[in-house]
């Protein structure tokens, strides 16, 4: 069987997997990172979300081959080793940016690329419409969009802080 | 997915090879459309070919008064591109619309182009701006390149390597998209270039479509006003839940205002 060498939120592997194994079926079924959801598996939903080489892709419509070499992070990739979360994690709780939580992963690896993509910053609807491949069947949008327009004032360093739900 | 084996090449010429080999073999770039495809097992290839490592099918640079634009070139990059939004902005905006950023992170315009798919937003460009695919072994002018729904003048085993846009007095580029899959329903680039004012239409026919009455009216008057009474002939569209020949007819007409509008 062939195998792929890659890193995954800094921890190199190599994996025997056959051709038609995706990013996904990798990272969950061979390095039991089940923080990746597969939601749609048809590459609309987003649940799947991670970054690969910086970027943000569905791991779901990514050969696990494809991925030989490259540098991916996953949820579980964001926390720091003393659990202290991400901003963009942070901003989830405090705005309460989600329901049932499934699309959750998904939706915190691409709001996490978009900001770090537009470091002049991001107006409520560059925000909605960046969120174009992700879905949330609790239709929580609305609190999503306020947690990624408060992470990103953390993320550019232009609030030491998270500004509260309650201002 | 049915299993196939997996082959990353680092040249064209090996990719070839690989390619007239095995006829069951096809090349695989970002594969956001092929892998659907293959889940759906619409498709069933002994091997795909990994061209991600060919550094040949990589940039996108000016040469002259052309855009040359490397096959592997993903939506993203070109949506971002310095050198494609000074050149041809209209290129730059419809790469940024194609699918979601995922989708675009992985996407190249090699595949979309070769792939033909009637929903496809490149081939407009390509066909409005009177590209030329060029191929491992010649160059296809965009006229002669697309040939129906999937299908291109490709041979088996034959690469795309570049596209090579002329860079147009103006362009223009507006579609509607399907609400749900945010396919395009009926699309239209419009271009003034040196061979003259270019229409193609996408997402309403079977496949990618030059409208000459309106090509006609935009050489001798350049404004939305001169297509607004133009009626495309709904025969031959494709009408299906989301919209009828008729509908798409009509969406044609208005894509194409906009496009002209949009070109300035």
């Amino acid at each position: 069987m062939p195998q792929v060498t890659l890193t995954v939120n800094g921890k190199t592997s190599t994996v025997e997997v056959e051709g038609r194994t995706l990013l996904v079926e990798l990272l969950r079924e061979k390095l039991r990172l089940t923080g990746t959801h597969v939601g749609c598996d048809t590459s609309q939903c987003g649940a799947c979300v991670v970054h690969v080489n910086g970027d943000s892709v569905k791991s779901c419509t990514m050969l696990a081959l494809q991925a030989d070499g490259a540098n991916v992070t996953t949820i579980e990739g964001l926390a720091k080793p003393d659990g202290t979360l991400h901003p963009m994690q942070e901003a989830f709780r405090e705005y309460h940016a989600l329901q049932c939580g499934f699309c959750t992963p998904g939706m915190v690896m691409s709001a996490i690329d978009l900001v770090q993509k537009h470091p002049q910053g991001l107006s409520e609807k560059e925000i909605r419409e960046g969120l174009e491949g992700n879905l949330c069947r609790c239709t929580g949008y609305h609190n999503i969009v306020k947690a990624i327009a408060a992470a990103q004032e953390v993320m550019h360093g232009r609030r030491s802080e998270l500004a509260s739900a309650a201002e | 997915m049915y299993d196939f084996a997996y082959h990353k090449p680092t040249s064209i010429a090996d990719a070839v090879k690989l390619l007239s080999a095995d006829p069951d073999a096809r090349p695989i770039s970002g594969g956001q459309t092929l892998l659907p495809a293959l889940k759906h097992r619409l498709n069933k290839p002994s091997a795909l070919i990994d061209l991600s490592g060919i550094a040949e099918l990589r940039g996108i640079r000016r040469e002259g008064d052309k855009l040359v634009i490397g096959a592997l070139a993903k939506h993203e990059e070109v949506a971002n591109s310095a050198e494609v939004k000074a050149a041809i902005p209209a290129l730059a905006t419809l790469a940024g619309t194609i699918g979601d950023t995922q989708v675009r992170n992985r996407g190249t315009i090699g595949g979309s182009v070769s792939n033909n798919d009637p929903a496809a937003d490149y081939p407009a460009a390509v066909l409005a701006l009177d590209a030329t695919i060029v191929t491992d072994k010649r160059r296809i002018a965009a006229d002669d390149f697309f040939q129906g729904m999937f299908t291109t003048a490709l041979e088996p085993g034959e690469l795309l390597v570049a596209v090579e846009f002329p860079i147009p007095e103006k362009a223009g580029y507006a579609k509607m998209r399907n609400p749900a899959s945010r396919y395009v329903m009926a699309g239209a680039f419009v271009a003034k270039t040196k061979s003259g004012v270019r229409v193609a239409i996408n997402g309403a026919g079977p496949g990618v479509f030059r409208q000459a009455e309106m090509e006609k009216a935009l050489a001798a008057s350049w404004s939305p006003d001169a297509v607004a009474g133009i009626k495309q002939d709904p025969e031959g569209l494709n009408g299906d839940i989301h919209g009828s020949a008729e509908y798409r007819a009509h969406l044609v007409t208005v894509m194409a205002k906009r496009a002209v509008a949009a070109a300035g």
